[in-house]
């Protein structure tokens, strides 16, 4: 049903219709209204035969999560932020157990200094942790996506976080279509693990492995990441079939046939960009990456194969390096000659403005890599 | 119940499960142990006495440490009871997540024991633990405490006694080991949470422990035993001397058998011969630094201050003494 | 596309008027996107809140900037917040107060200012000073952008009971002293 309502709620009851047997949740702006809303499903019994539990980190949080999936139940919280680093060896230690949790990751800046704003330096600090990780545009798309995460998850036993643009998409209020119970339930089974504690049939689950075992180990989940690819693509088509709206796969493109110039970005700010791509003109197109991880590497060189400029617009930044979403199009383009710049936009809030973007990206001799509206006075004064 | 004399051992209903021939075997044989361990004794005789009170409804949350590494290395594993392992510093928290698990989904007979060391249960993991307490999450906390991490190689823990040297607590001519006046009691830390039950426990009283451990088992909520378990490496005695070494940290009052529920001690164990520090810690190449040629005999004062305060505490006195 | 700019205090349920505002424009078959100044303002600190209506799908997620019209919940507020910033030719200004007050506009054309005690009706219907349900029903007889009908349905999903009657009534006062 289409209904004009928060971002946060709407993706809390797109997690509610998945029907989650254990949620968690534990205070952190800009995630915390999602949460909120799933406590007062399960206090109002929307949602049935669900375990609502207050825990007193987010350490906890992803912990009480791992064990009830472990056990064999449908799991999930929220997080952001300072909260995802507190959680990070929990992170760590899910994908490392093939545990298919879902996250739900309101993006925001990492302190110190500390700032609630967005951007997307937490999600980038668990890039190479294991994880699905999904980017949402439009709280349409961030609802639907966590559909697709727990289908996603549950296949490919990798847990999967569903990244989405705190304050900007979380708070704000614009018109989703939400799907019925039984549709979501046509759409996702029941959680049928494929490793659990079990009574009948008792396994050790997270033992030592050593040196003659690891590396395999670690090297099957490599070429399980990389099959995901096929996954997150094909349960994206799925969704299109039986919802009849383009949400999830693995990027999206927009007026790229033709286009000279792409920016590549990811998240909520490729709604900007299409708005100022529109006014640029043909030559210019927008590609947003919706599956960061699996990273879509074929799907990526494909749209961006007859572009002669590529900028990179992105929300993070590796400190003394640069743009992270930036150098990994690199790779993934290499020695195909084509000029990529990169733009760091957005950090800790900072307004993107059509008017910004426009300037940044016409400014064809502007250097190889940009911070969109730095000023450059307040940069020289703290200087001094 | 007094604990010593060997003909309260033969009364049948101080038959230790571990005396029988037919005991479950939660933690079977080929593990990688040290000869002595305490804490392997004090696992086994735990999960034993659970297993067969559930009827074999017990799934097990192991925390990082000697434990999880002595008993199970891919592709082996000596546990029979569904157990897992996530990190060092979340196991009570991961059971509270598989004990929530199994009530949605209406098994109600299953429960759950997370286990850990000292390190894990009071030092890294109090934040879990204390949620776990907090929230009356329905599993049986076990802490195996060896008073030092063992598994890294014997450094001070929050459960390290004063003056006990560990690698990080060298002493030498300045000092005396580890620092007195340090240190948390968690038993006590977990009575003021008001948690159903709990208990201290000791592998020097088996048939003591196996009781303690029937009680928790049958209550629902958060339950905490804490278990005394001599290492052999750490604590620097003959591996033969596990149990001896446990006894008389019994005897001298240094580690108190109590029970509690909801927030209030209701039984203890007295002493039946009491026995001075002196005698358990002259067996301890931990605490060697105190005797010999730069003996502290205001050390060893102050270690038995701490048990004499203990008698009083909990009401240990009562038995013959030596003292 | 239609942009409103709300200001006020935080308490004054700045953030409620705009969602409300997207709400009532959605019921009428229209996209709208409604978002607040994203911070951690306390209670009494100056807020804003953005709402934009379009016959399209929105995209854009900049701040609004060059607002269309600006609802002032708080008087007290048009100077340290620069409330009046970058209104649009032909714009409409709404401001809470019970008396007129004089604004200048540098060479805009058409900006039309409107003053209502809305803090006023929100006392005598509501018993406390929350005037963003009063500004709205203003709002809508003001600018006619959006129908009284469609507010009052808003009110009702955003309150409900005794309390969405009262903002209901408050509403549609203040929609008749302006129709």
């Amino acid at each position: 049903m289409l209904q004009q309502l928060e971002g946060s709620r709407a993706m809390a009851v797109a997690v509610g219709l998945c029907r989650p047997g254990v949620v968690c949740a534990y205070p952190i702006t800009p995630q915390t209204h999602i949460v909120e809303d799933l406590g007062e499903q399960v206090r109002s019994g929307r949602l049935q035969n669900c375990d609502f539990i207050n825990v007193e980190s987010e350490m906890a949080a992803i912990s009480v999560t791992i064990g009830s999936q472990a056990a064999g139940v449908r799991s999930y919280t929220a997080t952001s932020s300072q909260g995802l680093l507190y959680m990070m060896e929990g992170i760590y230690n899910a994908s490392g157990l093939q545990l298919p949790l879902v996250v739900t990751l309101g993006n925001r800046s990492i302190g110190a200094p500390i700032n609630i704003w967005n951007d997307h330096s937490d999600a980038m600090a668990m890039r190479d942790a294991g994880w699905v990780m999904l980017f949402a545009e439009t709280n349409q798309e961030a609802a639907d996506l966590h559909i697709q995460a727990f289908k996603i998850a549950e296949e490919t036993c990798i847990p999967t976080m569903v990244c989405v643009d705190g304050f900007i998409l979380t708070h704000a209020y614009e018109q989703v279509d939400l799907p019925s119970q039984e549709e979501v339930d046509d759409f996702l089974p029941p959680y049928n693990p494929k490793m659990q504690l079990d009574l009948a049939q008792p396994q050790a689950i997270g033992t030592m492995v050593p040196p003659e075992y690891f590396m395999e180990l670690k090297y099957e989940v490599h070429e399980n990441q990389k099959k995901t690819v096929a996954v997150v693509e094909r349960v994206g088509a799925e969704f299109r079939k039986k919802f009849q709206r383009h949400s999830g796969g693995l990027i999206r493109s927009y007026k790229t046939d033709g286009a000279k110039t792409i920016i590549v970005t990811m998240g909520s700010v490729a709604g900007t960009l299409k708005d100022v791509a529109d006014e640029l003109g043909d030559e210019f197109g927008v590609v947003s990456v919706v599956s960061y991880r699996p990273f879509p590497t074929d799907a990526l060189v494909a749209a961006l194969r007859n572009a002669t400029n590529i900028i990179v617009l992105e929300k993070a930044l590796a400190l003394g390096v640069g743009g992270i979403l930036a150098n990994e199009i690199k790779l993934a383009l290499g020695g195909s000659g084509q000029k990529i710049r990169s733009i760091i936009a957005g950090l800790g809030g900072r307004l993107i403005t059509k008017a910004l973007l426009k300037d940044c990206i016409l400014a064809h001799d502007g250097d190889p890599e940009l911070f969109l509206g730095l000023r450059h006075d307040c940069v020289n004064s703290l200087k001094k | 119940m007094s604990y010593s004399t060997i003909r309260d051992r033969f009364e049948p209903e101080n038959t230790a499960l571990q005396s029988d021939y037919n005991r479950p075997n939660t933690l079977t044989s080929g593990h990688r142990a040290c000869q002595g361990c305490g804490e392997a004794t004090g696992a086994r005789a735990v999960l034993d006495t659970a297993y067969r009170a559930t009827n074999g409804n017990l799934v097990v949350v192991n925390a990082t440490g000697c434990l999880e590494v002595l008993s199970c290395v891919y592709p082996e594993n000596a546990w029979q009871v569904p157990w897992l392992h996530s990190l060092f510093g979340n196991t009570p928290a991961v059971a509270a997540g598989v004990a929530s698990a199994f009530k949605i989904k209406g098994m109600h007979d299953v429960r759950v024991i997370a286990q850990g060391g000292d390190g894990a249960t009071l030092d890294i993991g109090m934040g879990c633990l204390s949620g776990m307490f907090d929230r009356n999450d329905d599993v049986l906390y076990v802490c195996y405490d060896n008073q030092a991490y063992m598994n890294t190689g014997v450094q001070r823990s929050g459960s390290t006694p004063a003056y006990s040297r560990t690698a990080t607590t060298l002493p030498n001519a300045k000092y005396f080991g580890n620092a007195a006046g340090t240190g948390k009691n968690v038993p006590d830390i977990a009575m003021a949470h008001g948690i159903p039950y709990v208990a201290t426990a000791s592998i020097a009283n088996i048939q003591d422990l196996e009781k303690k451990i029937l009680r928790a088992i049958n209550i629902r909520g958060a339950r905490y035993v804490h278990v005394h378990v001599p290492c052999p490496l750490g604590w620097g005695y003959p591996p033969a001397e596990t149990v001896k070494v446990a006894r008389l940290a019994l005897q001298c009052g240094l580690f108190p058998l109590f029970e509690a529920e909801n927030g209030i001690l209701v039984a203890s164990t007295p002493i039946d011969v009491l026995k001075p520090v002196e005698e358990y810690l002259r067996l301890q190449r931990r605490f060697a630094h105190l005797f010999g040629k730069n003996a502290n005999p205001e050390a060893i004062k102050m270690l038995q201050q701490i048990a004499n305060k203990n008698l009083e505490k909990y009401r240990l006195s009562g038995g013959l003494s030596d003292v | 596309m239609f942009q409103v700019r709300i200001h006020g205090r935080g308490g004054q349920g700045v953030v409620t008027a705009a969602e409300m505002l997207s709400i009532a424009a959605f019921l009428e078959g229209k996209y709208a996107q409604a978002f607040p100044s994203f911070g951690s303002e306390r209670m009494g600190a100056p807020v804003a809140a953005f709402c934009r209506i379009s016959s399209r799908e929105i995209r854009l997620r900049e701040p609004i900037l060059e607002p269309n019209a600006l609802i002032v919940q708080d008087r007290t507020v048009l100077e340290p917040a620069h409330a009046l910033e970058g209104i649009a030719a032909g714009g409409y200004v709404l401001i809470n107060s019970p008396s007129p007050i004089g604004l200048e506009f540098d060479g805009l054309d058409g900006v039309t200012i409107k003053c209502i005690g809305a803090t006023e009706i929100a006392m005598e219907h509501l018993g406390k000073p929350l005037p963003n349900a009063v500004l709205l029903g203003s709002f809508a007889a003001f600018t006619k952008k959006i129908k009284i009908d469609s507010v009052i349905e808003a009110i009702k999903t955003k309150f409900s009971g005794t309390i969405a009657e009262k903002n209901v009534a408050a509403a549609v006062m203040a929609y008749e002293k302006i129709a």
